[in-house]
């Protein structure tokens, strides 16, 4: 099963090293890893989607707990969250194909971010799966030239940080 | 106080009761060495960083205090590279510092620059790289704690040349404020009273004694919680010493060497305590089958260890100075019970014991390493420090010397690092002047450190090395034998290289035995011997280390022989 950690570490030089090599030296099955700054200026908040039974996702946690720049880590799978990813797609588009593009765009609520004689760059939010369905929307009528996503990140809903 | 960043280092080692560091100069830590030199600090000059390294280790294992190891930039951190990750895998507290190149130079590939923060990530606990003078102190306050606390291990500091000369006004922080470090010393009473339903419940328990208390320094507590259960025990490699090898309810160490009734009692056992272990492979066998009757109950202060290797049905987190005292409170009042309730047990695996110890066959005209062992175990009557390499000489001590106390048998257990027996006891003898330290090597590992006799004879250190010289990699030459059809690919020894002289050449005592009727007075000899002594014992070149469980097999297919 899939677990989404959300990992506060100390925003220190070396601390996204530190923590992909212990996932990589203890070959924890990590799906996606995303990382960037928070409301406190020292602290940045990476979000890690582990797959594991409960005993790997277990020592995922304990060995990164262990790492003293790792300052807390919370299991957003255990609370009602928010989990989100960003995509931007660049797909082949020509003057026929723009229009039915534009539509499968605006059925996505995605958004089209650049424009050029052969092809559209494409915005789209979300969770995992509407970006996976678009993308093949997408690559099977158009053709995708190159994809780039962040990797999901999370929050937990109501007023509890994961800080807290 | 206005001072240079050197000057600081040597205020912080004092402020953290430092009071010898081993090391190695060079252009990085120049101005480093300046200050030690007008301090008068203490500082062993070691022949090559990995020896400096090791002793630290040493030091560090023996006296309980951190070991403290400097080296400069480059070709000099990365010697250390062995030594650091032999400590990380035993759990050893050691701040090394080490000097990088000059903050402008950092990343241009400059003379003499290597990323050694990024080396030894994941073999330090934790590692810092300090490039202004300001934020020293700190990184020094909290190396030294984050060492010696919670589950101890090696911190190296690498300072860029430029900091070291900084001058600025020091302030030795006199806390540390980590966010993401808060070892659990005392843990959950709830916990201890579940623990205590499972003893009470038990019929076949057995206690597994780990390195864990030996760096606690809990065996008085441990001890005390033995005879109060009547349970018998079993230690690791790294446990030995904090139960006394002749306790009646010892029944020895288990694992790929270890002895009959340690390997059947772990296979039999219905509730197994393993108590600051972390469950290596050299112990568990083939992991599936490990203590496969039994309930676990895990003792550890790193809540990383439990469940990492075997699953656990109860898991105790914090130190052995809070569980092992909060438990032996509980089964105080009915101690006379659970010695009752695993008598049957307890005379079952105690009868395995006298049955099937550990003996070896004696040799008429040859000096077997066991019996070398032996004998030094009852001319120091088990009060020496023992330091051992890695190989057959490794296991021979662990299996036949007598250990009485704990700390006194140091060894590379986790890496099985070859080189580590000599430094390690330079260390030892160096944090305990007043105590008798004896080497156990083999003829392979001594050349891979034997620079450092030169440095036994500079400090005078009265070590005794007894090189059990089988001319043989005994080790591998073990397993070429039993699993590789007696194929010995590079495992011979036989050389040119005479010990005695070798050992007179760098200003050690050299001793030799080659007949059985020589070993008594030349180890009498030895052991007598003022100032630092090396003894070239000749052993036969095919003798196994039995028991075995050879790797991948259950702890119960043990190959006897003796
Ligand atoms: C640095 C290092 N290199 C290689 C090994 C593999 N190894 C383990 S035991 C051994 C043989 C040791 O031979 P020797 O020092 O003569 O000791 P003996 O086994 O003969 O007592 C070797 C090569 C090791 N443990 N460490
Ligand atoms: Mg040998």
């Amino acid at each position: 099963m899939k677990h989404t950690l959300a990992v506060l570490v100390e925003n220190r030089p070396g601390v996204l090293t530190h923590i992909s090599g212990l996932i990589s030296r203890r070959a924890f099955n990590i799906e996606s890893i995303a990382a960037g700054y928070t409301e406190e200026p020292d602290t940045t908040r990476i979000t890690i989607v582990v797959e594991g039974d409960e005993i790997e996702q277990e020592q995922v946690v304990n060995q990164l707990s262990k790492l003293i720049d790792v300052i807390k880590i919370s299991d957003l799978t255990a609370v009602e969250s928010i989990q989100r990813e960003l995509a931007l797609i660049k797909v082949k588009a020509s003057l026929e194909t723009r229009s039915d593009i534009i539509n499968i765009v605006n059925i996505f609520r995605a958004s089209i971010v650049d424009v050029s004689r052969e092809t559209m760059v494409i915005e789209l939010s979300g969770d995992e799966t509407k970006i996976d369905a678009l993308c093949q929307v997408l690559e099977e009528d158009h053709g995708i030239i190159e994809i780039a996503r962040t990797g999901k990140i999370a929050l937990s809903r109501g007023p509890i940080p994961a800080k807290a | 106080m206005i001072m240079t960043g050197a000057e600081a280092i040597i205020e912080s080692l004092k402020k953290e009761n430092v009071d010898v560091a081993f090391g190695y100069p060079g252009g990085a830590v120049l101005t480093l060495y300046d200050a030690l030199y007008k301090a008068n600090f203490r500082h062993i000059l070691t022949k090559h960083e990995q020896g400096a390294v090791h002793a630290a280790d040493g030091y560090a294992r023996a006296t309980g205090k951190v070991g403290v190891v400097i080296a400069t930039s480059g070709p000099g951190a990365t010697n250390l590279v062995t030594g650091i990750a032999t400590a990380y895998m035993d759990s050893i507290p050691m701040v090394a510092i080490t000097g990088q190149v000059a903050v402008p130079l950092i990343g241009r590939d400059s003379f003499q620059e290597a990323d050694i923060r990024g080396i030894t990530t994941p073999i330090t606990k934790h590692n810092y790289l300090v490039k202004t003078v300001e934020e020293l102190p700190q990184a020094l306050k909290e190396a030294f704690y984050i060492a010696r606390t919670g589950r101890p291990g090696p911190v190296v500091v690498d300072i860029a040349k430029d900091v070291f000369a900084a001058s600025f006004d020091y302030e030795y922080p006199s806390e540390v404020k980590l966010r993401g470090y808060h070892p659990v010393y005392e843990g959950n009473q709830t916990v201890i009273n579940q623990v205590f339903e499972e003893l009470r419940s038990a019929s076949k328990p057995l206690l597994f004694i780990g390195g864990g208390v030996n760096l606690s320094d809990s065996s008085s507590e441990l001890r005390e919680f033995v005879e109060q259960s009547g349970f018998p025990v079993i230690t690791s490699l790294m446990g030995l010493g904090c139960i006394p090898f002749d306790h009646p309810q010892f029944l020895g160490m288990v694992g790929m060497h270890g002895t009959y009734a340690a390997n059947m009692a772990t296979t039999e056992c219905d509730l197994l305590l393993g108590i600051g272990v972390r469950f290596d492979d050299r112990v568990t066998g083939l992991l599936s089958d490990f203590a496969s009757k039994a309930k676990i109950i895990h003792f550890d202060i790193d809540p990383a260890e439990i469940n990492k290797n075997v699953i656990a049905q109860i898991r105790v987190i914090g130190d052995l100075n809070w569980s092992l005292p909060a438990l032996i409170e509980k089964i105080r009042g009915v101690s006379g019970e659970l010695q009752e309730q695993v008598r049957p047990w307890r005379e079952k695996v105690l009868g395995w014991k006298q049955d099937y110890p550990l003996t070896y066959e004696q040799g008429k005209d040859l000096v077997m390493p066991q019996a070398v062992v032996e004998k030094v175990s009852q001319l120091t009557q088990g009060e020496a420090v023992i330091v051992t390499d890695v190989g057959q000489n490794q296991i021979w001590a662990a299996q036949f010397y007598g250990f009485r106390h704990p700390r006194r048998f140091l060894t590379s257990g986790g890496l099985g690092t070859m080189g580590y027996g000599l430094p390690a006891a330079l260390g030892a003898q160096c944090g305990l002047p007043d105590k008798k330290v004896v080497l156990f090597v083999g003829d392979g590992g001594l050349m891979m450190n034997c620079q450092e006799l030169a440095t036994l004879a500079d400090c005078d250190f009265p070590v005794v090395v007894l090189v059990l010289n089988n001319q043989t990699l005994g080790m591998v030459a073990q397993w070429q034998r039993m699993f590789y059809g007696g194929r010995y690919s590079h495992t011979s020894l036989k050389g040119h290289t005479d010990f005695v002289k070798l050992a007179e050449a760098m200003g050690v005592t050299g001793l030799r035995v080659t007949e059985p009727a020589e070993l008594d007075n030349v180890l009498a000899q030895a052991l007598a011997t003022r100032g630092p002594v090396l003894v070239d014992i000749r052993t036969p070149e095919t003798v196994d280390v039995l028991p075995m469980v050879p790797a991948g097999a259950r702890l119960d297919q043990m190959i006897m022989g003796g």
